[in-house]
C-alpha cells in the first residue's frame, strides 16, 4: 500500500470504526439487558459509598455568605392542580400533611403542627443531576421526630414522599422514596423555610424534603403526603420514583 | 590476525544488522492497556453527554450563572437560524455545526453543547449517559488499581517507566529530538525514551488519580467525607471544572500516544501491544546504536 492508501484507509477505518462503536453504544442503550449491566455500578455506588463513610456523616454546611442570590427553581416550578392552587391561595392555612402507611399512629398534622416540632436549620449546597449547584439556608421539621411520633412498624422499609405536582405533558404526579437510613440522617428535614422565609412556590411551598448527601431530583416538592413501605416495586413505575421511573437511578449519592 | 579482527567485527556487525523481535508487553500489560483504552473511550463521550445536561463550567462552589467561566449555547440568528456559541471567559466564539447547535439525531439544526457523533448515547440522553459513565468509571478505577500494583510488583515500573540518571542528563536532546521527529531507532527503540516516561508517569500518577478525585468530588454523599478536598480545590463547581480540564489533557495525551504510535511504526507498535512482540530494525549506520 503507498503512504497515500494507507492513509485513505486508515482515516476511512477510523471513521467507520467510529461509527460502529458509537451506534453499537446507542443499540445497546436500548436493549433491555446491557443497562441491566450498567445498573450493578449502582449498587456499588451505594454499598462502596456507605461503606467508606460514617452512616449519620454531615453534608459541609456553610457560613451565611455562601447563600446564592437566587435558589434556582428547577423541574416543576408552578403546579396547575386545582387542590394544590387552592391550598396556595389561602396561604397552605388548610395545608395538612398526611402520614399514612406501615406506621402505629397515622397521621395528619397542618404546618404550624409541623413548625412545632423538633426544628434544624442548615445552609447547605443543592447538587442538580444536570451538573450545577446553588447554597441556600433551610429550615425544617426533623424527619426523624415526625418518625418519632408515628412509630414506624417493623416492616417500613422505604419513606415515601407523594407530591402534588406533575411534569411536562405527563400527568404522573411526582414522587421520591429514601430508605431509613437517610430517613433518620439528621439533615434530613421538612423545610418549611428557605433563607429565612416561607418557601416560595417555585421551590417547593409549602413544604419540601431536604436530603442532603444524594442530588436535587431526591428531595421532593410539594409534598402532600408520607407514605412508609416495605417495598415500592408495586408502586406507579416501580422504581422508587418519578426520575427513576424515567431511567435515572434511585441512589443518587453521586 | 587481520583477518580474524575483521570477521569478529563482521559477526558483531552481523548481529546487529539482523532484525530480532523482543518481548515487550506482558499479556496483563496488554489486556489492561486495551481495557483502559475502552474505558477513557466511554468515559469521555458519556461525559461529554452528561456536561450537556448543563453546558457551562465555572469556579467555586456555586454556579454563577451569569458568569460562567466556559459555557456552550445556542441562540437564533437574524435570519432565524441556530447558531452556536461558545464563551470562554466572556469572549464568545461561533461554533456552530460543532459546540453549541449541531445536526441532532431527528436531522434538524438542534441547541446541544456537544455533537451527537460525540455523546454515549448519541440522542440527548442524561441517565442512560450516567448509567455508562460510572459503571465504567468502576471500571477504570479497578483497572488502574490492577495496573499499578501489577506494575510495582512485577517491577515494570521500575525496571521501563522510571527515569534513569542517564534519562535525565539527555533530556534535553531528547526533546530536541521529538520536535524533529527524530525516534530512537535500533536498540534504543526497544526501552521507552525519558519523554516517554515522565508523559506515561504523569498519566498514571498526576491525571488518572485526579479525574477520579475530581469525579469523586462532586459526590454529594462523599462529600461528607471528601469535603476538606473540595474546599482545597475551591468547591464542587471547581472540581467539575478541573474533571473537564483534566478530561482535555487526557485527550491531548491520546492524539500525541496515537500520533507517536504511527510515526514510529504503526503496525510493529501495534502488534507489540497485541501479541507483546516488538522488531528491532537494525540501523544502517551502526554508530546510531552505540550512542
Amino acid at each position: 500500500m503507498s503512504g497515500i492508501d494507507r492513509r485513505q484507509f486508515l482515516a476511512r477505518a477510523l471513521t467507520a470504526g467510529g461509527a460502529f462503536l458509537l451506534g453499537g453504544c446507542d443499540r445497546l442503550s436500548q436493549s433491555v439487558w446491557f443497562p441491566k449491566v450498567l445498573d450493578s455500578a449502582e449498587f456499588l455506588n451505594r454499598t462502596v459509598q456507605r461503606a467508606l463513610t460514617p452512616r449519620d456523616a454531615l453534608a459541609t454546611e456553610f457560613p451565611e455568605s455562601y447563600i446564592s442570590p437566587v435558589f434556582r427553581p428547577n423541574g416543576s416550578t408552578d403546579p396547575q392542580n386545582p387542590a394544590y392552587r387552592a391550598l396556595a391561595a389561602g396561604g397552605f392555612r388548610d395545608y395538612r400533611l398526611e402520614v399514612r402507611g406501615l406506621v402505629e399512629h397515622p397521621m395528619s398534622l397542618s404546618l404550624d403542627e409541623l413548625r412545632a416540632l423538633p426544628s434544624r436549620t442548615q445552609i447547605t449546597r443543592h447538587d442538580c443531576v444536570e451538573g450545577w449547584s446553588v447554597i441556600g439556608k433551610w429550615k425544617g421539621a426533623r424527619l426523624s421526630a415526625l418518625l418519632d411520633r408515628v412509630q414506624p412498624l417493623p416492616a417500613a422499609r422505604y419513606v415515601m414522599f407523594h407530591c402534588a405536582d406533575t411534569l411536562g405533558s405527563s400527568d404522573a404526579r411526582y414522587y421520591e422514596s429514601i430508605d431509613m437510613l437517610d430517613a433518620y440522617h439528621p439533615q434530613t428535614i421538612l423545610a418549611y423555610e428557605l433563607n429565612d422565609r416561607t418557601v416560595p412556590i417555585e421551590n417547593g411551598a409549602p413544604l419540601r424534603v431536604r436530603i442532603e448527601r444524594q442530588l436535587g431530583y431526591k428531595m421532593a416538592k410539594y409534598i402532600m403526603a408520607i407514605e412508609l413501605v416495605e417495598s415500592f416495586v408495586d408502586i406507579k413505575g416501580g422504581k422508587g420514583g418519578y426520575w427513576e421511573d424515567r431511567g435515572y437511578e434511585w441512589y443518587a449519592g453521586i | 590476525m587481520a583477518s580474524s579482527v575483521a570477521e569478529t567485527d563482521g559477526s558483531a556487525r552481523d548481529t546487529l544488522s539482523r532484525p530480532r523481535t523482543i518481548y515487550r508487553h506482558t499479556l496483563p500489560i496488554r489486556i489492561m492497556h486495551w481495557i483502559n483504552f475502552l474505558c477513557m473511550f466511554i468515559l469521555l463521550l458519556s461525559g461529554f453527554q452528561i456536561f450537556n445536561a448543563h453546558a457551562a463550567l465555572y469556579w467555586g462552589e456555586t454556579s454563577h450563572f451569569d458568569g460562567p467561566l466556559l459555557a456552550m449555547d445556542a441562540r437564533r440568528n437574524d435570519e432565524g437560524e441556530m447558531i452556536g456559541i461558545t464563551t470562554l471567559f466572556g469572549h464568545e466564539f461561533e461554533t456552530t455545526g460543532f459546540l453549541g447547535a449541531s445536526t441532532g439525531s431527528r436531522g434538524d439544526v438542534e441547541r446541544r453543547a456537544f455533537p451527537t457523533w460525540l455523546t454515549i448515547p448519541g440522542p440527548r440522553w442524561l441517565a442512560m449517559a450516567r448509567r455508562w459513565h460510572f459503571f465504567f468509571a468502576w471500571l477504570f478505577v479497578i483497572n488502574g488499581l490492577l495496573y499499578v500494583t501489577y506494575s510495582l510488583w512485577s517491577r515494570h515500573a521500575s525496571r521501563d517507566l522510571a527515569p534513569t540518571r542517564a534519562d535525565w542528563r539527555g533530556i534535553g536532546r531528547s526533546i530536541v529530538d521529538h520536535a524533529l521527529l527524530r525516534h530512537p531507532r535500533g536498540e534504543a527503540a526497544a526501552r521507552y525514551n525519558v519523554l516517554q516516561k515522565l508523559s506515561y508517569l504523569f498519566v498514571i500518577v498526576v491525571l488518572g488519580p485526579l479525574v477520579v478525585l475530581m469525579g469523586l468530588a462532586m459526590s454529594p454523599h462523599m462529600n461528607t467525607v471528601l469535603g476538606w478536598m473540595v474546599e482545597l480545590v475551591g468547591g464542587r463547581q471547581s472540581a467539575r471544572t478541573i474533571h473537564f480540564i483534566v478530561a482535555m489533557a487526557l485527550i491531548a495525551f491520546f492524539f500525541v500516544h496515537v500520533f507517536e504510535v504511527i510515526v514510529t511504526g504503526l503496525a510493529n507498535n501495534m502488534r507489540s501491544m497485541i501479541t507483546g512482540r516488538y522488531k528491532i530494525k537494525p540501523t544502517e549506520d551502526s554508530s546510531d546504536v552505540r550512542d
